[in-house]
């Protein structure tokens, strides 16, 4: 007998080394990561299953910070609804505020001008890069990298100062009215915009690159770590860069273009192994291509006006509240969400920072919906969370929440 | 490209009055089904050569209280992404015997959705591996986005329905 065979693995790293399989009988740590906890960047728990250093098993618990709002929903007016979506992916809120009103749109048969959809389509991409920055930079935080996180704030700062000159918010921003836009780009706005996608941002985000892509520290801790095949992501209904990290191609803007997408030239760009590194490289590709995309609406923004004849749901402009009767009345009608919506189903998807955020809409004739459901992509990719963690350790599970992109607003609605 | 023609002529030919309520909301096909049939139409749909409706959008319930025998609904979501084209296929159960066979055998995914269902009307999966609250917290002895619960207090008096028609 070899002194060799005398040691039984009770750990994964020693069964690892002697390439034998880990003895069953023997205790596991459970450790909580979360429900606040730095590196869970919002409010949700895990419990852990260590074995080791290693994870064996875990399980999520949700709904921290749940607000009801598919119950609330029932009872608000359609307009009060879009302060709701704001709060679900706080880090894109114009991209769920813009869905709903193409719900909405789609219920009502509104069809909303060209420069107004022109419009949408730049402050949603510029919702997607702040969300994409956020979540790479927090990446590398997580990794060990603070000042990248620091590179990119500036520019999501100047993403925020367009919002504010759009609807006068930052974070919560309820941009938007159904049939167009509240106001019209200004000057100012079309400036800013300029400024970022033209010069600013294309520059910081090459200084970001070049300090991540081919780093060796940054590489050895993300590649290989957390992937899943673009089969097993699909069953898990992943969608959006997480999905795309995988190999699939599936982006909601391309496979049914809404707001004219179809009018603008970008590329998917694709990962092969779905692990953190290829997520990170994704939505560094979609910052790019989300430039592409705005530089293309500015140079052909349609002229025209910026929201559509639509008395009965769209707000008249506050002089003729003063000066007529009709506009008036329509006022009071639906600032009081006095106005009925058709009865009729409705599901409208659009691709939000994290996958398909789809609204599904059952109005029963009333001034509110009778059911309203998101699908909120955060909360149906995450249940794949323990699975992609499987043997890995703690700190690879920090960086694989990371880039999954978990915001916990989405997660619980 | 497969239109919503082909796949109705299709599901049609094979089901038959086991589908009914075809109907075709904002360009969606939707469906409706019984709870015996679900797990045999899905798997379908999953399987088939052609359409490939092999991504499960979404679940989620609705509660109708006037729609008597059937005030339940379970709605799921079907995507095919090879041929661009989706499907809603609903079914009703009755109040008094709520349940439906669980999805998670096919989807991996539809796990937290059923359970967010489950949370939240009560609908029961069976076959699901845990079903248990989910965004609500486990002592909660109702399912509260059923209608029975309204949003305001019933009893409050300082406003006027006749002005504000609430």
């Amino acid at each position: 007998m070899t002194d060799q065979e005398l040691i039984i693995p009770t750990t994964a790293n020693e069964a690892l080394a002697l390439n034998q399989p880990i003895v069953e009988d023997h205790e596991y740590t459970t450790l909580n990561l979360g429900p606040t906890h730095p590196a869970t960047h919002g409010i949700f728990q895990n419990i852990l299953q260590m074995d080791g250093d290693r994870i064996v098993s875990g399980e999520q618990t949700v709904g921290y910070i749940h607000r009801a709002f598919e119950k609330i929903a029932e009872r608000r007016p359609f307009y009060q609804i879009t302060t709701l979506t704001d709060r679900m992916n706080y880090c894109s809120s114009p991209i769920n505020n813009f869905g709903w009103h193409l719900t909405v749109e789609k219920l009502l048969g509104i069809n909303v001008p060209k420069r107004a959809q022109y419009i949408r389509v730049i402050m949603m991409e510029l919702a997607r890069i702040s969300d994409h920055l956020i979540c790479n930079s927090i990446l590398g935080v997580d990794t060990g990298a603070y000042s990248g996180f620091l590179y990119v704030m500036q520019e999501r700062e100047k993403i925020y100062e367009i919002y504010e000159e759009m609807c006068g918010a930052r974070l919560t921003t309820n941009m938007g009215r159904f049939g167009g836009m509240e106001r019209d780009l200004s000057p100012t706005a079309i400036a800013k915009i300029r400024d970022l996608v033209n010069n600013s941002l294309p520059r910081i985000m090459g200084e970001f690159e070049k300090m991540f892509n081919r780093n060796r520290i940054f590489m050895d801790r993300t590649v290989n770590v957390g992937g899943i095949t673009g089969k097993r992501a699909m069953e898990y209904g992943f969608t959006g860069p997480n999905l795309r990290a995988a190999g699939i191609d599936y982006d909601v803007r391309v496979m049914e273009p809404y707001s004219s997408y179809e009018d603008f030239d970008f590329e998917i760009p694709v990962g092969h192994n779905g692990d953190t590194y290829d997520r990170f490289m994704v939505r560094n590709g979609e910052i790019h291509e989300s430039m592409k995309i705005v530089r293309q609406a500015l140079e052909n923004l349609p002229e025209g006006p910026y929201y559509a004849n639509e008395d009965h749901y769209y707000l008249p402009p506050k002089r003729e509240v003063y000066r007529n009767m009709e506009a008036l009345i329509y006022h009071f009608k639906i600032v009081m969400g006095e106005i009925d919506a058709p009865a009729g189903e409705v599901y409208q998807a659009v691709e939000g920072g994290n996958g398909e955020v789809g609204f599904y809409l059952v109005s029963d004739g009333g001034r509110a919906p009778f059911r309203l459901h998101f699908r909120r992509p955060s909360f149906i990719y995450y249940q794949a969370y323990p699975e992609m963690c499987k043997g890995l350790t703690i700190s690879d599970a920090v960086a694989i929440m990371s880039s999954l992109n978990v915001i916990a607003g989405e997660l619980d609605a | 490209m497969v239109s919503n023609q082909e796949v109705v002529e299709d599901i049609v030919a094979h089901f038959g009055e086991k589908l009914f309520n075809l109907e075709e909301p904002y360009g969606l096909l939707t469906v409706t089904t019984q709870r015996e049939n679900i797990l045999e139409v899905i798997s379908y749909l999953n399987d088939h050569e052609k359409f490939r409706f092999t991504f499960l959008t979404d679940i989620t319930g609705i509660h109708i209280p006037d729609n008597k025998g059937a005030e339940f609904g379970v709605i799921y979501h079907m995507h095919s992404w090879e041929n661009n084209v989706r499907i809603r296929i609903k079914v009703f159960l009755s109040e008094n015997d709520i349940n439906i066979p669980s999805m998670t055998g096919i989807f991996a995914g539809a796990n937290w959705m059923e359970r967010e269902t489950f949370d939240f009307y009560g609908i029961i999966f069976t076959g699901h591996p845990n079903l248990k609250r989910i965004l609500n917290i486990d002592e909660m002895d109702y399912f509260p986005m059923r209608k029975e619960y309204p949003l305001e207090d019933a009893t409050r008096e300082d406003k006027i329905d006749a002005l504000f028609g609430r």
